[in-house]
């Protein structure tokens, strides 16, 4: 299935979350709630913004059903690649596997890598004298790895502006809002903080997403802090922390995706 | 062994593919390195985890990274990297841990590297390279060039005997030849040993093989056949006895029926006394010393 470009934004945003849930539900797998904070900035990156030249990486490996189905949309993915979906016998494993599917370049799920392989594929497209950029995504949750503090500072000194970070702000982690756990409140003065552009926008906005990765910068990487909601659009599941994890039974199943509206 | 390393590197320096990435070390011994690689030498600073993953991404745009830190600081700090960002996609990075064993001697124990080949080889496609001579360097830097595999590197202090040209580097060689028994020693322990193995009379003078490469591949032949005709085995190494070379060795020659009535393998033992010296303090608080070893050879059977 191939979306046209510039597509109606809802529309492509309810097909992707109408199929996310529909994989969730049929693989009976949680961390929707993750997906659906950041199934949108995926589609913006995948539909508007990356070009051949660049890179992506999914530094929140717990995103990975989102990251598929947005490999579906560009036809990436196919629909019995999705039925695969946590399945003995898959590439389509619950975080993003080493190797087999396109585009994926990492295996990722343990929180703090992303960063650092970020940088060093950026490092890498400079020293190359390569056209491109990378474009990465992390949780909010995972500023708490000192790892990925190492690593922004690495990128910062090494001026690497062919590098964007976009941070899911959903405000819910592992086990208790950001907030409560370990509070960095605001993400975006820290950045700023390290001399770093940084934005702020609406991580459910397709238009803002694209527009916010546009933005240029001299002498380091793109910081987005983009806001979300944790399960977004399905109203018994946004801001709770329940839905990082629980699988959905088929009348939550039926709700969820009449909420999420039709085509 | 750093100066060699050094040298041995800079004789690489036009292959463009290589990145040099430094945990902030190197002090009066990679300076020319970095002057003649200019912007593929880099100082990562004193932040090990994100120097793998960015070699890792390196890798990925088809770049060859050579890593440089005190060795726990790589392959203990760092494990999760190695494992998760390197090992898993089997890319081409090299680790060089500096200070194998108890090198960093009174340095103290946070420097030491006691289980780092044992660790590491518990990886998927891991190699480990254990030169035991200066002179390892001029063959081993190129051929590790020519691996699609992650590797690590551990340099020690080579205690290559005046005036002696050891054999090029291998895996498995043989340093020299007697009816005492078979001596296998990992890494620079060999070189340390050559010299007083060769002034024993040639009945007590063990078979003295220098082990630097892991995991094992097939065991020599010669060397099945010197373990086959002899009473006494000694492996040693500045490793713990935990996913050690000397634990592969056995079970190896197990396999193969091929244990000699009196075997023992000495380790690091980490600090029994609980005090801390210089290298040979720490050999000789293991056993590992010249002495301990080759005591082990000639007279009565041992207990």
């Amino acid at each position: 299935m191939n979306i046209p470009f510039k597509a109606s934004d809802r529309r492509l945003s309810v097909l992707a979350k109408q199929r996310l849930l529909k994989m969730h539900f049929e693989s009976g797998v949680g961390h929707i709630g993750g997906n659906l904070s950041c199934l949108d900035i995926l589609l913006a990156v995948y539909h508007y913004v990356l070009s051949e030249a660049d890179q992506f990486v999914l530094s929140k490996g717990h995103a990975a059903g989102a990251l598929y189905v947005t490999l579906w949309t560009v036809g990436k993915l196919s629909d019995d690649d999705l039925k695969q979906f946590h399945r003995d016998n898959t590439l389509l494993s619950g975080h993003p596997p080493p190797q087999g599917i396109p585009g994926i370049q990492f295996a990722t799920g343990s929180l703090g890598h992303g960063i650092g392989l970020s940088a060093g594929l950026a490092l890498g497209m400079r020293l190359a004298g390569k056209a491109g950029r990378v474009i990465c995504l992390t949780s909010d949750g995972e500023w708490n790895e000192g790892s990925s503090w190492e690593s922004l500072i690495f990128a910062k000194h090494q001026g690497l502006s062919n590098l964007a970070v976009i941070v899911d702000e959903n405000g819910l982690q592992g086990f208790g809002t950001t907030e409560e756990v370990a509070n960095l409140a605001p993400l975006s003065e820290r950045f700023r903080a390290f001399g770093l552009t940084t934005l702020e926008i609406d991580g459910h906005d397709l238009t803002a997403i694209s527009e916010a990765l546009s933005t240029s910068t001299s002498d380091g990487p793109l910081m987005i802090v983009a806001k979300t909601i944790k399960g977004c659009a399905v109203s018994f599941m946004e801001h709770q922390l329940a839905w990082h994890y629980l699988p959905m039974n088929s009348e939550q199943y039926i709700a969820a995706s009449q909420e999420v509206g039709e085509l | 062994m750093r100066k060699a390393f050094c040298e041995g590197l800079l004789r690489e320096h036009s292959r463009e593919e290589l990145v040099f990435l430094t945990g902030d070390l190197g002090f009066q011994a990679l300076e020319p390195l970095r002057s003649s690689l200019g912007q593929r030498f880099l100082n990562a600073g004193v932040a090990e985890q994100n120097m793998v993953s960015v070699s890792a991404g390196l890798a990925r745009q088809g770049f060859r990274p050579w890593l440089y830190s005190i060795s726990p600081f790589l392959y203990a700090r760092a494990f999760e990297q190695i494992r998760n960002d390197v090992c898993l996609h089997q890319l081409p990075v090299v680790l060089v841990g500096n200070g194998g064993g108890y090198g960093y001697g009174v340095m103290g124990s946070t420097h030491h590297a006691l289980e780092d080949y044992g660790v590491l080889l518990t990886l998927s496609g891991m190699d480990a390279m254990i030169p035991a001579f200066d002179s390892d360097l001029t063959s081993l830097i190129p051929m590790m060039f020519e691996t699609s595999r992650p590797c690590y590197l551990r340099l020690g202090v080579g205690e290559q005997p005046k005036d002696w040209q050891p054999p090029v580097f291998a895996p498995w060689r043989k340093l020299t030849s007697g009816g005492g028994g078979v001596l296998i020693a990992v890494g620079p322990l060999a070189g340390a040993f050559w010299e007083p193995c060769e002034l024993m009379p040639e009945a007590m003078r063990p078979n003295l093989w220098c082990l630097s490469q892991l995991p094992l591949g097939n065991l020599p032949v010669q060397l099945l056949q010197d373990a086959a005709t002899c009473s006494r085995l000694l492996i040693v190494e500045e490793h713990v006895a935990h996913g050690s070379a000397g634990q592969a060795v056995m079970t190896e020659l197990f396999k193969l029926r091929c244990v000699p009535p009196f075997v023992r393998h000495k380790t690091a033992s980490g600090y029994p006394s609980g005090r801390y010296g210089s290298q040979r303090f720490h050999r000789a608080e293991c056993g590992l010393d010249t002495l301990s070893v080759l005591s082990f050879f000639g007279g009565e059977n041992p207990a």
